[in-house]
């Protein structure tokens, strides 16, 4: 009877998890920005490797969030009003990793590119942080009342879970983000990226699968731990790939662990999508919290129309740039100069640089 | 301090920020990719500079407007949670059709557009910057009609107390939807025409300071070039005067469109909201005249203190019936009408916080929608006026070498923002009080509205907003001026600041100091060197 509500359960938890799939290496790269390289031009690698796609990853989000005040408005309202002071902190984060991405190389002196690349780095850092925080938040439980609003005041939400949801997310992205550069680029920064996977995943994977075990432990079926085999499975395939240099398969093994890990704790949690840690009783589930039967039947065919679509397009454009980068393909910074007769160019130039 | 005041405040400015962005991008979108049209037909390079131009200038405005719209989707659950639960069922729906069959197409064919130069057969890539511009047209019909729900709620049943969306066909076609869709999007189409005649003006202006063109004894122009300037050949004028004057038709013609959109968006609210159409005209009593001007204190509470001026008899039973006598309901009229349908004072309900049993204001505030109006029109006109103006005096080629006049054209790209800030400041706080309105005819679905005073979240405190709003608008400040500089630079920059080719026509280092020949990570002509890198 709760069909089409468990449907549009598995279609967010999808979103979410293909949202951190691809936008997983975006906010890596934009934190590996912050201490993997000081040469300009591997710099502008390093983002043109992301560059034509990580604005479509970030639609991921948007369409999750959107889906969920669809599909669950109460899911929708008290997560996001319980959460208002770190949710402010991802969209000022979110905000200025975007406008970094674009006008990092329209600038002139080094000095804005440095700026802009420290946005980019704490933006890409905050947002990851801060929507880890949010997702484990909502599998771990909230305080919230009867009506669905919290109570606590301003940092009630601020639990150890928390920390582990946001330290989850940060270190899976600058895994993730290590493979996919592995994958798409060459030279210097191929190797830095293998280097690190092989290094570091070990300890920047931890937290995801604490948070994987915290649920598990506590409402783990046979299913789930099914899953969380399948996780470590890959995981341990992805490295040894890394290791033996295997890059696609290094990136595959790493998906497919966020994949089965991340649905892992969705189904675990099934059916409620935001627990109260005052009263059980207030629990929004998806039953209490879902829309009416027809508009989620509407929903329904809406995407099963455009949510394929989506995937052939979007997946034609990783096609189109299938190519590996180098440090060659990236050109000459061009000079913006207003259009003057040098004789005066000098100090106009001076003026446009600031 | 009192969270829905806040709320409000950071609403209002967040929106109203985001809709600076979006109907430049929405506009300009549309005439970019007619240019790009126009050189994979003819193969002639003014066309291809053209786009290059104006279609580096959208990529920098279109970054913000997906930076702000995420705030935009964000801010209804954290902000609005009472809002958000009593809305979910009819309102989220388009909003996930927005991400799903607008934003996702926009996003990813942008990202197509900007990094397939070179790497996709011509028309394939013109294709990629159509499917974008489509996906933003698109996505501009999906908001509005979530937006035009609130001010007409329509495809729902009451059920417990809450709207159900029984029919979404009726949502979608929404007459208050359909209206207000045309006018939007031809108000944008007025923003981005406005942005290319300003911005075309100084460019011709600047080839006349620096005496590259030059005028004959008729006036007709004489074009030189003077190849020490970046980009300043021949071909370059006629890049401007092609571009001022597509910008100039299209403003006129916009201003039309916009004239005969807004009339019927006028008719429906004389329908749908009255109090909010009496509000804006400041009229207390019944009649048929229409106010030009009206002094007297808007914002009283009093409305028989404000006085018409100069006022057209048979004006407004025009803009509302198309007639000239019919009687328009006004103020004083309207406000016990309401009374009688909606209550005196507010529910004694928690849900309304120490707002719970006031009584209730539901005159909207007078100097808003009485001033908001007429800006919008009075902005509008101006613009087409310019824009008027501006096909005449390029008919024989060039501008003329008038500072002034040069300042004027730069202003006047200001003008159809200002006309589109009015017509929402006007739209959404003509609403008041309700957040959703109740629509006193037969249309609308009965007893569908929500006030504003209970939509506010109610878990969140004071602080909180206080925290969000001045962030935000710290950091919305801080990148409106960064937006603002580049623009001037790329302006500043002519073609050449988009086509580094024409700034370095023998391939030379981009960055002007001459390249170091041993440096082995020079960019090597036998590579595939992107032709857009970040
Ligand atoms: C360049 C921008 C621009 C220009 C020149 C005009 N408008 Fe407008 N107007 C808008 C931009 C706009 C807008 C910002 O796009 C609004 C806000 C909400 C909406 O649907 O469109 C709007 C709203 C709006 C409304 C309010 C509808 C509501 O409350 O929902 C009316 C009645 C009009 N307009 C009527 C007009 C008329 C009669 C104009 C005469 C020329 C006019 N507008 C020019
Ligand atoms: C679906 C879309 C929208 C929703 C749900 C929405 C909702 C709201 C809400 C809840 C408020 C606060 C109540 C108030 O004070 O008026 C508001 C105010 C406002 N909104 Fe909208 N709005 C939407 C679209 C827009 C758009 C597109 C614009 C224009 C660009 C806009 C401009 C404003 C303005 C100017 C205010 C007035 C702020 C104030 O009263 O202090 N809104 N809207
Ligand atoms: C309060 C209501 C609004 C919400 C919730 C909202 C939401 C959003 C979001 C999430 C984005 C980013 C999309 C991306 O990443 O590609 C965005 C951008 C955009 N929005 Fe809004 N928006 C609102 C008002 C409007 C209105 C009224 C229009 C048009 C009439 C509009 C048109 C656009 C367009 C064309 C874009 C693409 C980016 C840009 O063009 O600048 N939005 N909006």
């Amino acid at each position: 009877m709760e069909l089409l509500p468990t449907i549009w359960f598995i279609a967010i938890a999808a979103l979410w998890i293909g949202y951190l799939l691809l936008e997983g290496f975006d906010l890596g790269v934009g934190m590996l920005l912050l201490f993997s390289t000081r040469k300009d031009r591997e710099r502008r690698l390093m983002l043109n490797a992301i560059g034509p796609v990580w604005d479509g990853n970030e639609v991921w989000l948007i369409t999750a969030g959107a889906a969920t005040f669809a599909a669950f408005p109460f899911w929708y309202a008290s997560l996001f009003s319980a959460l208002y002071i770190p949710l402010t902190i991802v969209l000022v984060s979110l905000i200025f990793r975007a406008v970094a991405i674009e006008y990092r190389g329209k600038g002139s002196t080094d000095k804005w590119r440095m700026w802009w690349d420290r946005a980019l780095g704490l933006g890409s850092l905050g947002s990851a942080f801060g929507i880890g925080a949010a997702l484990a938040l909502t599998t771990t439980g909230l305080p919230i009342d009867a009506n669905g609003d919290r109570v606590g005041g301003a940092f009630a939400w601020f639990t150890p879970y928390a920390v582990l949801g946001g330290l989850a997310v940060v270190g899976f992205s600058l895994v993730h983000a290590s493979v996919f550069l592995g994958l798409k680029t060459d030279g210097d920064v191929r190797v830095r990226a293998r280097n690190f996977v092989v290094r570091w995943s070990p300890v920047a994977l931890l937290p995801i699968v604490a948070w994987v075990l915290v649920i598990q432990f506590q409402n783990g079926t046979l299913i789930t731990w099914a899953l969380v085999v399948v996780a470590v499975i890959a995981v341990v395939f992805g490295w040894i790939s890394a290791r033996a240099g295997r890059e696609g398969w290094a990136f595959v093994g790493i998906a497919a662990f966020l994949v089965a890990g991340a649905s892992s704790i969705f189904a675990a949690v099934y059916p409620v999508v935001l627990p109260s840690t005052l009263d059980p009783a207030f629990n929004l589930t998806i039953s209490n919290a879902a829309s009416g039967e027809y508009t989620l039947s509407v929903m329904s065919i809406v995407t099963a129309f455009g949510l394929p679509l989506v995937f052939v397009y979007q997946g034609w454009t990783y096609w189109v740039f299938r190519n590996r980068l180098s440090e060659h393909h990236i050109p000459e910074a061009h000079l913006v100069k207003p259009a003057v007769a040098p004789a005066s160019s000098a100090s106009a130039s001076a003026s446009s640089a600031s | 301090m009192d969270p829905l005041e806040i709320a409000r405040w950071q609403f209002g400015i967040t929106t109203v920020y985001h809709f600076i962005m979006v109907p430049l991008t929405l506009g300009l979108g549309p005439i970019v990719a007619l240019m790009q049209t126009q050189w994979v037909r003819t193969g002639d390079e003014k066309w291809l500079r053209m786009t290059k131009f104006w279609g580096k200038l959208y990529l920098i405005n279109f970054i913000m407007g997906v930076a702000t719209g995420l705030v935009q989707e964000f801010q209804f659950g954290m902000a609005w949670s009472e809002y958000s639960r009593f809305v979910g069922d009819v309102f989220g729906a388009p909003l996930a059709m927005e991400g799903l069959l607008a934003f996702f197409f926009e996003s990813v064919f942008l990202g197509l557009w900007i990094f397939g130069w070179d790497r996709l057969g011509k028309k394939l890539h013109l294709a990629t910057l159509w499917i974008a511009v489509a996906g933003s047209v698109v996505s501009a019909f999906f908001i509005i009609v979530a937006n035009s729900w609130m001010q007409h709620p329509v495809g729902v049943e009451l059920i417990d107390g809450r709207p159900v969306m029984t029919d979404i066909w009726a949502v979608l076609t929404n007459n208050t939807a359909l209206s207000a869709y045309s006018h939007t999007i031809t108000g944008a189409i007025a923003v981005g025409a406005g942005f290319v005649v300003g911005i075309s003006w100084y460019q011709l202006w600047q080839r006349r300071r620096d005496g590259i063109d030059t005028v004959d004894a008729t006036g007709r122009v004489v074009v030189g070039e003077n190849l020490s300037i970046p980009g300043r050949d021949r071909k370059d004028h006629a890049v401007w005067i092609k571009s001022i004057r597509i910008g100039a038709v299209i403003a006129v013609l916009g201003f039309g469109a916009l004239s005969i959109t807004g009339d019927l968006q006028a008719k429906l609210m004389f329908e749908q909201q009255p109090l909010k159409m009496a509000a804006a005209e400041a009229a207390c009593h019944d009649g048929t005249s229409f106010s030009v001007l009206s002094i007297g204190p808007l914002g009283g509470q009093n409305c028989d203190d404000v006085v018409g001026i100069i006022e057209i008899p048979g004006l407004l039973s025009f803009l509302a019936h198309g007639d000239f006598d019919t009687e328009i309901k006004g103020v004083n009229t309207l406000i016990p009408e309401y009374q009688a349908l909606y209550g005196t004072n507010l529910p004694d309900d928690p849900l309304y916080g120490e707002r719970a049993g006031q009584e209730i204001e539901y005159l909207p505030l007078m100097e808003v929608t009485y001033w908001g109006f007429r800006l919008m029109i009075g902005f509008g006109a101006l613009a087409a006026g310019f824009a008027l103006l501006t096909l005449w005096i390029v008919r024989k080629g060039t501008v003329p070498r008038s500072k002034f006049l040069m300042g004027t054209a730069l202003l006047s790209i200001a003008a159809p923002f200002g006309a589109n800030i009015a017509g929402w400041v006007f739209t959404e706080m003509g609403r008041q009080p309700f957040v959703v309105a109740p629509n006193p005819n037969p249309s609308g679905v009965d007893g569908v509205f929500m006030f504003t005073a209970a939509a506010v979240s109610p878990g969140v405190s004071g602080e909180e907003m206080i925290f969000s709003l001045a962030s935000l608008a710290l950091v919305y400040g801080f990148l409106l001026v960064f937006e603002i500089k580049l623009l001037v630079k790329y302006v500043r920059g002519g073609v050449a600041s988009a086509m580094p080719e024409l700034a370095h026509p023998d391939g030379e280092g981009h960055d002007g100091t001459g390249s170091d020949p041993d440096d082995p990570n020079k960019p090597d002509k036998r590579d595939d060197v992107l032709a857009f890198a970040y």
